[in-house]
């Protein structure tokens, strides 16, 4: 197949694209493109979500084992859109109220989406990084799109400051790897991976690209942008870089160490992803217990999710990978329709965001405490909801690869999260409303935390509809 | 063969001359100007060796966008206080003595001790046209054409992104 007709064959990354150039004409063309474009970005992300899990079966290595559609990279690109296209639609009323109603936010989100798509579709180093950076560039403008206020800024910087370093280690760790694989073609470096894994520089490299993705899942001694940059974004954007951004960060971390869940092939990482997974799980836990802030709360609970999310690295073995894509499925929906939830109750200057806001919820609002509890659970892990599969794939992965320990220090850390999650439901149902907070009505906010409610649910109480694809892509 | 030793020979001797000078001027403004000519020096051996691609993007990327940056900032910055630094922290000057001697060892070592690769003479490099910005096109467009798109993306968006925050009102 020539390079014309290929072209074809990345549907959903051309509509992407197209997309943010008529957006730009868009903007440039008419004085209401504020209410155009919301609509027309979550158009052209559903597109692309359905067009990629329609295909899912149908794999394919394009552009000379340059790119790959299809399979893994389908269910990514689903979490990836479909997730954009619930922040949009949870940030169609935010940006309005909080005066930095433009529509170059739309564009800047559609191009960060572009950039997690082009990560997970990566068969080759170059497209990793260009992906990276243009979804990175795109969250730091989008970390500090609301100049006003001051501590929008401060996490725009430090999410900048910290995010070039942690690129930095990635581009090292690109450089050592092609200098001694002498290729930077995924396929190549998977290939005789266990011939180059004997080379020091080869592992230096390794480990140098694993630890700058690291920085970007947010586990535990690479997590201190992580609080003040959650905290300080919009909401809606903090939503969109917890969720689908560490998805593309573990979509990379997945394919360059494939060889190790397919090959049967030592991970020489076990000890390291074992340590930095119970780090990152009892710090995160523990830290959130102490928090009253929601926003940092949630942040904190990033941190953990991020260490269980690790421990299927750990494990390295193809059980371990389909529970990462599932646990990264329900933990994007989940944690959207959290931050939904914050976003709606938070009021018009980020006011409302203690925990004593939310007492006494139930009886002003019932839909939303409902929708809250929900997701509180759902992150807590308790079944029926959609977390509870994550973790028990990922727990039951790692028993496998004999790293009993770990899944019950998994265990032992989600049951000291159980109280931070479960403080929140019992002050929206168990306390006097203390404070007198008006709640704005907003539909496409909450047409957000429902559609991501329901999804939650579908797969918590369906696991198997989204597991069996998974595995059976995985298969092959 | 006799016009390229002499062409050499001009150009070492014009980067010489000029990177002496950029270290030796007072003003930095003197400095970065001089750097520029030795921009151009380079982009001129840079062509004896047959590599036409590194000399212009030497002289638009380097000399032109750098140093025009660079001496932009010099003129904004007061840069009158860089002679009270030397003076008050003499060891400053130490360390960039060690570091301009470790330099230049490395360089020596690799002149007159490391065996430069046989397979790549410059016969060879001129025969399969690896300088020329033609070679370099064909691969941008058949087996990179995938990254070179997305970087397009990569810079609109830089673009969109830096306009938004340097966006001076709010509505």
């Amino acid at each position: 197949m020539t390079a014309n007709t290929e072209i074809f064959q990345l549907l959903p990354h051309l509509v992407i694209g197209v997309g943010i150039v008529l957006s730009v004409v868009i903007e440039i063309s008419t004085k209401k493109s504020e209410s155009i474009l919301p609509w027309f970005t979550i158009l052209i992300f559903v597109f692309a979500g359905a067009h990629s899990i329609i295909n899912v079966y149908d794999y394919q290595i394009l552009f000379g084992g340059m790119y790959a559609i299809g399979g893994v990279t389908a269910i990514f690109n689903f979490i990836f859109t479909i997730g954009a296209a619930i922040m949009v639609l949870n940030a169609v009323d935010y940006i309005k109220k909080s005066k930095m109603n433009f529509g170059e936010f739309y564009i800047l989100v559609q191009s960060s989406v572009l950039g997690m798509m082009l990560m997970a579709g990566a068969r080759d180093l170059f497209m990793i990084f260009i992906g990276l950076e243009l979804m990175s560039i795109c969250f730091y403008v989008l970390a500090g799109i609301n100049r006003s206020r001051m501590g929008n800024t401060e996490a725009a910087l430090k999410y900048f400051l910290l995010g070039a370093f942690a690129t930095g280690f990635i581009v090292f760790g690109i450089a050592l790897i092609y200098g001694t694989a002498k290729s930077t073609s995924i396929d190549q470096i998977v290939f005789a991976y266990e011939y180059f894994i004997t080379d020091v520089l080869f592992l230096t490299g390794l480990a140098l690209f694993v630890i700058g993705f690291l920085f970007k899942i947010a586990a535990f001694p690479f997590h201190m942008w992580v609080p003040d940059v959650y905290q300080g974004a919009a909401t809606p954007v903090t939503g969109l870089m917890s969720t689908t951004g560490k998805a593309a960060a573990f979509s990379v971390l997945i394919i360059i160490l494939s060889a190790v869940f397919t090959q049967n092939i030592t991970n020489n990482f076990e000890i390291l992803f074992a340590v930095i997974a119970t780090l990152s799980m009892l710090y995160g836990s523990i830290v959130a217990i102490a928090q009253d802030n929601l926003k940092r709360m949630l942040a904190y609970s990033s941190i953990a999710h991020a260490g269980y999310m690790t421990i299927g690295l750990a494990a390295g073995n193809i059980e371990s990978v389909s529970g990462i894509i599932f646990y990264l499925t329900a933990y994007a929906f989940m944690n959207l329709g959290a931050f939904g939830v914050i976003a709606l109750i938070e009021g018009s200057n980020e006011e409302n965001l203690d925990i004593n806001s939310y007492s006494g919820l139930n009886s002003k609002s019932p839909i939303l405490a409902g929708f809250m509890a929900l997701f509180m659970f759902a992150l807590a892990g308790i079944p029926p909801m959609a977390g509870f599969f994550g973790k028990y794939y990922v727990f039951v992965a790692s028993i496998k690869a004999d790293l009993t320990w770990l899944a019950i220090v998994g265990v032992f850390s989600s049951a000291i999260s159980v109280y931070f999650y479960l403080r929140v439901v019992v002050y929206m149902y168990f306390k006097d409303s203390t404070s007198s907070i008006i709640i704005k009505n907003s539909f496409t906010g909450l047409l957000a935390v429902i559609i991501s409610g329901l999804l939650v649910l579908v797969f918590g109480i369906l696991p198997d509809t989204l597991f069996s694809i998974i595995t059976s892509v995985l298969s092959y | 063969m006799i016009l390229e030793y002499i062409l050499f020979a001009i150009l070492g001797l014009v980067a010489v001359v000029t990177s002496v000078a950029m270290i030796t001027r007072p003003s930095p403004v003197m400095s970065a100007i001089f750097l520029v000519l030795n921009f151009f020096a380079l982009a001129g051996l840079y062509l004896l060796l047959n590599a036409q691609f590194i000399a212009v993007v030497q002289v638009i990327v380097y000399a032109g966008a750098i140093m025009v940056l660079f001496l932009f900032v010099l003129m904004l910055l007061n840069t009158d206080s860089e002679h009270a630094i030397l003076k008050e922290k003499r060891k400053l000057k130490f360390i960039g003595i060690f570091i301009a001697v470790l330099v230049f060892i490395q360089i020596g070592y690799i002149v007159f001790y490391s065996a430069p690769s046989d397979s790549v003479t410059k016969e060879i490099a001129e025969s399969i046209n690896a300088g020329k910005i033609e070679t370099i096109g064909t691969e941008l467009y058949t087996t990179y054409v995938l990254p070179f798109l997305a970087s397009g993306f990569l810079l609109l968006g830089a673009t969109i992104g830096a306009i938004v925050l340097a966006m001076k009102k709010f509505e």
